[in-house]
């Protein structure tokens, strides 16, 4: 069908008209438009309803005893909201092994968030600023490097670490995800280095600043927003992630994601240990998330086409 | 933006590599600008490459050699690894996934996020919605797994999807099975295909009995009423009862109805003759019903098999054949924020006087949509979709965590055997390297893609 018929046939009253019919077909179209507006409504409701129901899922299931849990849904707690207990958690506190692999985590996640940063950022502002032979090829370079599957690393990075010894060291899993990590950081900066103003750069350096005095003093203030993006980012990868720790630290070493897994062998047995301990987990990223909700999505989006 | 060299920059720098000595002065002449030495570039520069050096170009090029070597690294074998990737029953279930990954995920959640982006275009709350559905993106797939784990349990009782899917099931049309509904050893019944029949004919014009056992009182749906005998019915109806031949603290007559005795209702009953099927009836809430429409004769009474059958329970959600399927709507669920918040900034972008010049000239709202909303968000879609192929083709997580260990072998995707072949308990490191390699040579068409886009963009 063409567009055309279809708008000769509803042309006359789609056209504005203030004379005539106007006022009536505004009526009939706002009683539509309310109508359709509370439909969509609704539906937009049902969908968010859809997408917690999840998570409040596995949070009520973190608060109810495994006995609970395997006789009846989480959703039995609106009649017996007696069944409510901390004691998963409490058991979970009083586990040395999820603690620990909760503070490895932190000890994994902060360096490399810091390293990833800070290296991106020297090379970033070169990248941006500075001139030397090749940049541009080594730049593309940098580009092609966002898609490369970390699969590729694991075996050649697990034979050199087994020969600089530092093999399921929390060492190992840090360097890992800043090499990682360095592609899309660096360009994610450059790009919005390169966006500051020419004349800002230039004038600092008229006034003979030296180049890492313009990196600090202006450059990185600058980039504020981008740096906290990145940050973010970053901070939540390397939290998140389990196949890296997975290849790369030992049960001592490992991060809440590596302890957690190694319970799901046993999953309906385990369930108060998991639901718990995934819930935990999640609290540090759903903080991060809330806080700096802009920021995070600008890095996501950032790395679109990674 | 003058900063990064187009193509003609780059072609003047012709690839050579970053000479500290003679970039000096050529920088300095090309630019004619006051800028810094060029060797201050490579300490800038020197922690990142030294980090690409040794996490990325060396493994890749140290995995590409490592491929061609057996499990152990002692023999070299050529290009047996890809041979066995390719025949190997395992990997080969891994390779047929990933591409059902590859074609349905990105496709899926690329058009839940438009669906998404568009609807929230002219919903107040839009930014509540959005924090809503983005949320997943926040936490790790191991907990999204776990989450989706508990969705997914098969028992109604616990899962989530299988409770919603029985109500739904339930209200729609409420099942009134008796599976453990049975006659007695004594009585005129004889089992026939899972249901129960009359052992001798009836005839129309008759009122036929049959009694069951089995059901106890508390399965007995409310509207069931106390048995009553049916009134026999014309010369086309055969009528009948069926009820509950048990009197609760003894007595009753055995095959007869009693006071207390309660009917069976919506039981189907059906009139055979010479092994076909010539009419159909459902008891009342007395137990009572009429077969009408029959020519006069004698005809088989017999209980269909769908009144003893177990109630519905729901999907298996995590069994081999839906496991896949069940594990990309988890993924939905993680994504579609992704998607979403994506899409919504390229409608943000449309300049309004194109869909206002539609509206205009009188194109409905889906025309608007169609004809122009969409063409002129396909380079956002694709950016999308691409972003999306080359996460899927990487999967790894959440396949590990949300299928059962007895269904990992047909939930596998590439990812996940690549781990498992050379870490997860395979000790082949070579395979590894081999399905490493397969899986960098599926993302390097992305590269080009990104690598153009990139320079078309700062052109």
């Amino acid at each position: 069908m063409s567009t055309r018929e279809d708008t000769a046939a509803v042309d006359p009253a789609a056209a504005p008209d203030p004379g005539q019919g106007a006022p009536q077909s505004s009526l009939a179209s706002r009683i539509v438009s309310r109508l359709g507006s509370g439909l969509l409504q609704a539906v937009l409701v049902l969908i968010a309803v859809f997408w917690l129901m999840p998570t409040l899922g596995l949070f009520i299931s973190s608060l109810r005893s495994p006995q609970d849990n395997s006789a009846s849904g989480w959703w039995a707690v609106l009649t017996e909201p007696s069944q409510l207990t901390l004691e998963n958690y409490a058991s979970l506190l009083d586990n040395e092994g999820f603690v620990a692999s909760f503070f490895n985590t932190v000890l994994i996640t902060v360096p490399s968030t810091v390293l990833i940063v800070v290296i991106a950022a020297l090379a970033a502002y070169a990248f941006a600023w500075l001139e030397f032979p090749g940049r541009d090829w080594l730049f593309l370079g940098v580009v092609g490097l966002l898609v490369v599957p970390l699969q590729v690393a694991l075996v050649p990075i697990a034979q050199i670490y087994g020969g600089l010894g530092i093999y399921g060291s929390i060492l190992g899993v840090v360097l890992f995800h800043v090499g990682y990590g360095l592609p899309f950081a660096i360009f994610l900066l450059r790009n919005f280095f390169a966006a500051i103003p020419r004349d800002l750069l230039e004038a600092a350096r008229m006034d003979g600043g030296r180049e890492f005095t313009i990196f600090r003093r202006v450059i990185l203030p600058l980039g504020g927003p981008a740096i906290a993006s990145l940050a973010i980012f970053q901070f939540l990868w390397v939290w998140n992630d389990l196949l890296v720790a997975l290849v790369f630290a030992d049960a001592q070493n490992q991060p809440m994601t590596k302890a957690l897994q190694s319970e799901m062998r046993q999953f309906g047995a385990n369930i108060d240990v998991i639901s718990s301990g995934a819930f935990l987990s999640m609290v540090v990223p759903l903080l991060v998330f809330f806080a700096f909700q802009r920021y995070f999505v600008q890095g996501v989006m950032a790395g679109a086409v990674k | 933006m003058a900063i990064t060299g187009g193509p003609e920059g780059v072609s003047g720098s012709g690839g050579a590599p970053p000479d500290t000595g003679t970039g000096e002065a050529t920088a300095a002449a090309k630019s004619g600008r006051l800028g810094p030495p060029s060797w201050l570039a490579l300490v800038f520069l020197l922690p990142a490459l030294l980090f690409l050096g040794a996490y990325m170009l060396y493994p890749i090029l140290f995995s590409i050699y490592r491929s061609l070597w057996d499990a152990a690294g002692t023999q070299f074998i050529g290009f047996s690894n890809y041979t066995e990737m390719f025949t190997n029953a395992s990997t080969f279930v891994a390779l047929r996934n990933n591409v059902i990954w590859v074609v349905v995920a990105p496709i899926v959640v690329t058009i839940a996020g438009l669906i998404f982006a568009v609807l929230t275009e002219r919903v107040r709350w839009s930014t509540a919605f959005k924090i809503i559905v983005f949320m997943p993106m926040a936490i790790s797939f191991l907990a999204s797994g776990v989450i989706f784990r508990l969705v997914y349990e098969q028992d109604p009782e616990s899962g989530l999807a299988n409770a919603v899917i029985t109500t739904v099931q339930d209200t729609v049309s409420p099942s009134a099975a008796f599976p453990d509904a049975r006659p007695r050893p004594e009585a005129p019944l004889a089992e026939a295909g899972g249901g129960y029949e009359l052992a001798d004919e009836a005839a129309t014009d008759e009122a036929v009995l049959v009694p069951l056992v089995g059901v106890q009182s508390d399965e007995l749906p409310e509207e069931a009423e106390p048995a009553a005998a049916a009134e026999p019915g014309g010369g086309d109806t055969l009528t009948g009862t069926v009820w509950v031949d048990f009197t609760r603290g003894g007595g009753g007559e055995e095959g007869a109805i009693d006071a207390s005795e309660s009917g069976l209702p919506g039981m189907e009953v059906q009139a055979v003759s010479g092994g076909q099927v010539v009419g159909t009836a459902l008891t009342g809430p007395d137990g009572t019903f009429e077969l009408t429409g029959l020519e006069e004769g004698t005809y088989t009474v017999r209980l269909a098999a769908d009144n003893f059958t177990e109630p519905y329970n729901g999907l298996t959600w995590l069994g081999p054949t839906l496991i896949t399927p069940s594990i990309i709507g988890a993924y939905l669920w993680v994504w579609a924020g992704f998607a979403m918040v994506l899409i919504a900034a390229g409608l943000a972008a449309i300049p309004r006087e194109a869909l206002e010049a539609a509206r205009v000239d009188g194109a409905t709202e889906w025309q608007v949509f169609r004809r122009v909303t969409v063409p002129l968000l396909s380079p956002v879609l694709m950016v999308v979709f691409v972003t999306l192929m080359i996460y899927v083709l990487k999967i790894f997580d959440l396949v590990f965590i949300i299928a059962p260990g007895s269904v990992q072998r047909d939930a596998n995707v590439l990812a996940l055997e690549m781990w498992r072949v050379s870490f997860g308990g395979g000790n082949d490191q070579g395979l590894g390297s081999a399905l490493a390699v397969f899986l960098l040579a599926l993302v390097v068409p992305a590269m080009v893609f990104q690598i153009r886009r990139f320079r078309r963009e700062n052109a």
